[in-house]
């Protein structure tokens, strides 16, 4: 099992190289690059800067190197130092700007991913356990709401129900007044009073997907011999199914949280910048507009380690959870 | 619901378990499916009853019917099933539900049953020690560790090499064989008084099957349990069977002792399905008998007798008209017509 995790993250490391490389290639396709975007956001606002002024800007951030050079300048930093390099547009470390954020979208992410199983194991349990039943018959149109509505414009209904009739100070995390506040009871409350709309929105669409799955993969199990061999036994209806098929139709959950790491921190884009959360996704989405290479390539670096990270999780999970993979 | 303990026993002393004219139908889209029409057996202490049927008999759904693990669109439409295990107490297993307190006690505990299909049968993500240990626990009331030297016994008893190891592992890392013998071992896990076997060699090779048929024997014999083998193969239940029954579309057509069975059949349903097993040395260079026709649509069974459309003695006037009675001759039944005739033409001989 050792050896197992060993191989798997050594196994990282040239995927890691390579996924940062590609990145930070393709972030820098695009035609001209921050200066040039820079400029132009200057001239939209009315200002404006001479030819000779952002050749010197460009001289100043080396944005003139070749490519490679330029990574290797950002890779080595990162590896040596640290040091994810400056962001050109917020003119500060991006170490400030990213840690911050990553902490609060894996808060987040975790809270909700935690929600949506909360919900979504039981009930596909129960809508497979009692197939074509009234309460299957509900989840199901439920489920296909959840999913058909989209995160964002539950967000926003959300919203308005908490604002016209609850009286919530809605958007963001806290209040304006413990923003920068330090930690105090009263601000934990205040975060509780805010964060339920994100958690709500975020475990509906994932929860409503999830039960559609476990009630899938329940139903297969349901059908197969040795849940008859258990019940055989003597075993009670609540033991056979909790003890021997949810155990095997929950390995596709555990295979795919290691993809929940990533999308938690990328996929929720939208309704972050609707519910205007300090998480990481408005940030990323800003930096590849500007194209400020270093906080872009640093965000996509890091969501890939994650992805990696993830994997790995899921890997060692399923391979401790399921005897077939172990010894395969 | 508490235990169906009957004080007045209706059963003979040696029996251990008796089925009256138990019916289990499907109700479906396409009309209803008399799966089990009216099976009527019994099993004595210790013996082994084989039933022989094809695919599609009923054969299997009476088993579940006794083990009261019937599929959920199944309609239990009457009968009786008595069952009094070694314990002396008496269970009506025909009026438990399901889900049922009595029946969980009666099922592992006093009923072992073993399945088809050695490979998907048991548990893929607990070791055979845990499935078999968590039996163990619920109805011996053993703690872990003698659970845990329960089941290394019970794997050296089915013949497992190595049992102390292989407690420890999972059925994928077993061939089919000694998966089946893993089964067996949870079956007997707690001492049943009666095994259900179904169809447990179908899926193994024959030399397999044969070393399985040989365990089953002496553990029968070793521990004195009764053994319900079900089975479409002739030549299995000649090796294991003491009596035989033989079902066709829901109904058992002929109960025998395993002799009589094989040399003095009396429907021609057995006779048909004797005639059609290949012989090594015997008709060299002839086409096998067959029996002539399908078995037919579940939705529409033959009026009278369900074999008269297939049957070459069959009596125009009488067979597709009248349900044949249950006749008998010392201890054989046969539901047939003319089984009066079989047995004279089989007293001339």
């Amino acid at each position: 099992m050792i050896a197992f995790i060993i191989r798997r993250a050594l196994l990282a490391i040239p995927t890691l190289i390579f996924i940062s490389f590609i990145s930070f290639v393709i972030i820098q396709l695009p035609p001209g690059d921050y200066i040039t975007a820079y400029a132009a956001e200057l001239r939209h606002q009315g200002e404006y800067i001479t030819e000779a002024q952002e050749a010197a800007m460009r001289a100043q951030y080396g944005l003139n190197d070749p490519m490679v050079i330029q990574y290797w300048r950002w890779i080595s930093n990162i590896i040596f130092h640290g040091d994810f390099g400056y962001s050109l547009q917020w003119n500060a470390p991006v170490s400030s700007l990213i840690w911050d954020r990553l902490a609060i979208t894996l808060a987040i992410s975790t809270l909700s991913l935690v929600f949506t199983w909360i919900i979504a194991i039981p009930v596909g349990v129960y809508s497979a356990t009692r197939q074509y039943s009234v309460l299957d018959y509900v989840f199901t149109v439920f489920g296909f709401l959840g999913k058909g509505v989209p995160d964002f414009l539950l967000a926003l209904i959300l919203m308005w129900v908490s604002f016209v009739y609850l009286n919530l100070n809605v958007g963001g995390l806290f209040s304006p007044q413990f923003q920068s506040a330090p930690w105090s009871v009263a601000k934990v409350i205040d975060l509780l009073q805010h964060i339920w709309i994100p958690l709500v929105v975020l475990a509906t669409g994932g929860a409503a997907g999830l039960i559609r799955v476990m009630r899938a993969n329940m139903l297969d199990e349901l059908g197969k011999p040795y849940v008859e061999t258990a019940y055989a036994q003597g075993l009670s209806e609540g033991r056979v199914v909790w003890g021997y098929p949810v155990r095997v139709a929950l390995n596709p959950f555990i295979s795919t949280v290691g993809w929940a790491l990533p999308a938690l921190f990328s996929g929720d884009i939208i309704t972050a910048v609707v519910l205007n959360l300090p998480t990481t996704g408005p940030l990323l989405l800003q930096a590849l507009k500007m194209q400020d290479m270093y906080l872009a390539g640093s965000f996509i670096l890091v969501l890939s380690v994650f992805t990696v990270i993830g994997t790995l999780i899921s890997d060692v999970l399923l391979a401790w959870f399921d005897p077939r993979i172990r010894y395969a | 619901m508490g235990n169906k303990t009957m004080t007045t026993s209706i059963m003979p002393p040696a029996r251990l378990l008796e089925l009256d004219n138990v019916q289990v139908h499907f109700p479906m889209r396409e009309g209803l499916v008399k799966a089990v029409n009216g099976v009527s057996y019994h099993v004595d202490k210790g013996e082994v009853l084989g039933i022989v049927g094809e695919s599609g008999s009923g054969k299997s759904i009476t088993a579940r019917a006794i083990m009261r693990l019937l599929p959920k669109r199944a309609v239990d439409a009457g009968g009786q099933i008595l069952f009094r295990p070694r314990t002396g107490e008496e269970f009506e297993l025909s009026q438990l539900s399901r889900n049922s307190r009595a029946i969980r006690q009666v099922r592992g505990h006093h009923i072992g049953m073993i399945f088809q299909e050695p490979m998907t049968a048991l548990s893929p993500v607990h070791t055979i020690g845990t499935q078999i240990m968590r039996t163990i626990q619920l109805h011996m009331g053993l703690g872990r560790a003698a659970a845990r030297e329960r089941a290394i016994d019970l794997l050296a008893k089915v013949q497992l090499p190595r049992p102390k190891e292989l407690v420890d592992a999972y059925p994928h890392q077993l061939s089919g064989g000694m998966r089946q013998r893993a089964m067996i071992a949870l079956a007997i896990s707690c001492d049943p008084s009666l095994l259900i076997a179904d169809e447990p060699t179908t899926a193994l090779d024959v030399t397999t099957e044969a070393q399985i048929l040989d365990l089953l024997k002496s553990l029968q014999s070793e521990l004195g349990m009764a053994i319900i083998f079900i089975t479409h193969n002739f030549g299995v239940v000649a090796d294991i069977a003491d009596r035989v029954s033989v079902m066709y579309l829901g109904r058992i057509v002929e109960t025998a002792s395993v002799d009589d069975i094989f040399y003095a059949p009396k429907h021609p349903y057995t006779q048909a399905l004797l005639r059609s097993i290949p012989r090594l040395g015997v008709d060299q260079g002839r086409r096998l008998p067959t029996i002539p026709g399908m078995v037919p649509d579940p939705f529409s069974v033959p009026s009278g007798c369900a074999f008269n459309p297939r049957c070459s003695h069959a009596i125009t006037g009488l067979c597709e008209v009248q349900d044949p009675p249950e006749k008998r001759f010392n201890g054989q039944m046969s539901r047939c017509h003319i089984a009066d005739r079989f047995a004279q033409e089989l007293a001339h001989v």
